[in-house]
């Protein structure tokens, strides 16, 4: 395979991607990738970067061997990425991390984000404490009754959550109101964007933070497993989990990537989020890449059991995989993932996120049709604490 | 040649700015386009700017955003709005109309087939506010042969650079965003804009026209010295959501008289 070296240096990944966004972010966008251009080689910055994953986050996390799992399925080794032990408990926190030091040296005082379950939401609010930043974070008004802990969590550490009333009043909703911010504060503000997505250059810098957990995974498979894994499985929303590990795999032709979308009550249904797996391409945030919209080009309302995943767009590197081959995207609805939920519960202990139960069901879906030397190397991207209220909803109990 | 030009020409020739005002096709209803942009003529207003609803208008303030939304909540599409052009055309083959919108719906519908439709349709101009650039290259591509304008904005914080490739595309006139925000924002600086749009006018040849923030007769008269256009949105958006349908246009009409008057007066 030739070198792999997306984007292009005006942020395409093949026809997707690029900077679809009004002339009067244009200017602030420029000074973004200048910015982040210089840093994303300068040692010092990239050595404060692991100093701070290592000793903050956590770093690295550990990959987990889910024998009882992988046994009483009978067929494939799954192994976890344990992103869910990081620093506020999901992979959202390295990249974060990464942009609040970037916006420190930007000389920006007051950053602002989007969050849909909140994640992202507390993530920004965790590292604008650390670093002694003023942070407003938007989120839409239905996701702030539905999450109304990860709201009380955002405030503890300081951060003013607004909630955003236009729309669907949901995570799209979100980022539109926080790209109106950072237009009208674009002096003293940095927008701290939570997923691949968004004009460049954020695809590529969210993917270069996040791709530590694929590092880790090289080094790591090897030393537990004697290979590499045959597939390597994530969730995919946005999809900023997915390329961080996929990211460092793509040369690495022998083994599968694949992104697991959310299905939601079945992707006929019309009631789900697999942008890639039945959307078709669009201009939505800021770049060109694959959307679920009407006949009209208007961008339709999405379902998922897990918040994270609830969103109609997709990162344009994804986008680029799919077309490109180099990446498979599947669907898992609502009630496979919550099956995934508990049973690894039950079986290791371990309280996933609904995000990360998506990858896992596909991952239980696979391996008893594979060889018992076969290895699925799946992200466990987040935690399940934040979604006790969801589950327990469910299954029908009041908490 | 699409019908700004010779626009321009007349007002020049009679010493008088463009008033161009701006409302969603379909707020409050797509019935009531037509008799909205025939009373907005009637007012005095020079070329129309026809919004085309978005579910997700990300440069626009909160009062744009929420007429966009009532106009999709009346199922109104791209096709709509072009139909809705035609019909205007069989009244008025005078006024200069203008499409405002986002990058997907016209994806959605492919740039040549939308191309050809505003030909028909008898559209003089199209501003994606999302475009970058290279992207509104391809699209004028296919509008120039139709005599259809490319629209373009530059900002306050658009570069030198910057403004000579945007100058170098624009047909029709270029609309210079007065403020650092979205639209319907309120912290405009005359002083900065006059700087500014003598900046844009060493590089432009096409007219400018300043709007964001516009929101009474004297801040239009007071940039109408400085521009050759005065675009008005979000104010007229307002009025229209405080009328009754019925009495809507007549509205529209009567504010647009008051930026009239005081841009001539």
């Amino acid at each position: 395979m030739k070198i792999y070296d997306m984007p292009d240096p005006e942020g395409h990944f093949g026809p997707y991607g690029g900077i679809f966004v009004s002339e009067t972010l244009i200017a602030a966008i420029d000074e973004l990738k200048a910015q982040y251009l210089h840093y994303r080689d300068d040692p010092q910055f990239q050595t404060e970067f692991a100093y701070e994953l290592k000793h903050y986050v956590g770093r690295p996390s550990p990959i987990y061997h889910a024998r009882r799992l992988s046994d009483s399925l009978g067929g494939a080794q799954i192994y976890l990425k344990r992103e869910d032990l990081n620093h506020t408990g999901a992979h959202k926190i390295n990249n974060t991390v990464g942009q609040a030091m970037l916006a420190q040296r930007m000389g920006k005082k007051r950053i602002i984000a989007e969050t849909g379950a909140g994640q992202h939401g507390v993530a920004s609010a965790t590292v604008a404490a650390r670093y002694g930043m003023e942070c407003v974070v938007y989120m839409g008004s239905e996701d702030v009754r539905r999450q109304a802990q990860n709201v009380y969590r955002m405030k503890l550490l300081g951060a003013r959550v607004v909630p955003v009333e236009s729309g669907s009043r949901t995570l799209k909703d979100a980022l539109n109101e926080a790209m109106r911010d950072w237009v009208t504060n674009v002096q003293n503000t940095f927008y701290i964007i939570g997923t691949v997505a968004g004009p460049h250059p954020y695809p590529m810098m969210v993917r270069d933070f996040n791709s530590v957990v694929g590092r880790e995974c090289l080094t790591q498979m090897p030393e537990m497993a004697g290979r590499q894994p045959d597939v390597v499985l994530a969730c995919v929303g946005g999809g900023s989990n997915a390329m961080g590990i996929f990211y460092p795999y793509i040369p690495h032709e022998s083994v599968r990537l694949m992104g697991v979308e959310a299905g939601g009550e079945g992707v006929a249904s019309g009631h789900h989020a697999a942008s890639l797996v039945a959307g078709s391409p669009g201009v939505l945030h800021g770049n060109r890449t694959y959307l679920l919209q009407d006949s009209n080009g208007q961008i339709i309302e999405t379902h998922s059991i897990s918040a994270g995943l609830d969103y109609p767009g997709v990162g344009p590197e994804h986008a680029w995989l799919k077309d490109s081959h180099r990446a498979e995207y599947v669907a898992i609805n609502d009630d496979e993932a919550l099956h995934a939920f508990h049973t690894l519960c039950r079986m290791e202990g371990i309280i996933p996120a609904l995000e990360s139960s998506h990858a896992l069901a596909q991952a239980m879906k696979m391996a008893p049709a594979m060889g018992k030397e076969q290895i699925l190397l799946v992200n466990l991207s987040g935690r399940g604490d934040k979604d006790m209220a969801t589950v327990a909803e469910r299954s029908g109990i009041a908490l | 040649m699409s019908r700004i030009p010779a626009t321009f020409e007349r007002l020049a020739h009679a010493g008088r700015k463009a008033l161009i005002p701006f409302f969603s096709v379909g707020d409050p209803s797509l019935a009531l386009c037509v008799p909205t942009m025939q009373a907005m003529v009637s007012g005095g207003a020079d070329i129309l700017e026809l919004g085309v609803p978005f579910s997700d208008p990300m440069a626009d303030g909160p009062t744009i955003q929420r007429s966009s939304e009532r106009a999709l909540k009346n199922g109104v599409s791209l096709l709509d709005v072009l139909n809705a052009v035609a019909r205007f055309r069989q009244t008025d083959d005078q006024t200069p109309v203008v499409l405002m919108g986002y990058a997907n719906p016209i994806e959605r519908m492919g740039r040549e087939r939308f191309a050809d439709q505003c030909a028909s349709a008898g559209v003089d101009g199209v501003l994606v506010v999302d475009y970058p650039p290279d992207e509104a290259r391809e699209l004028g591509k296919l509008l120039r042969p139709h005599g259809i304008d490319s629209i373009f904005l530059l900002s306050p914080t658009s570069t030198d650079a910057r403004i000579k490739e945007i100058a170098a595309l624009a047909s029709g006139y270029i609309y210079y965003v007065s403020l650092r925000g979205v639209t319907g924002a309120s912290n405009m600086d005359p002083q900065e804009v006059a700087r500014q749009i003598a900046r844009i006018k060493t590089a432009a040849t096409v007219p400018v026209g300043v709007g964001f923030g516009i929101r009474d007769g004297a801040t239009a008269r007071l940039l109408a010295g400085v521009a050759d256009a005065i675009v008005v949105g979000s104010r007229i958006v307002e009025e229209i959501e405080a009328s009754t349908a019925d009495e809507s246009p007549a509205r529209v009409g009567a504010l647009i008289n008051i930026f009239r008057q005081a841009m001539d007066a």
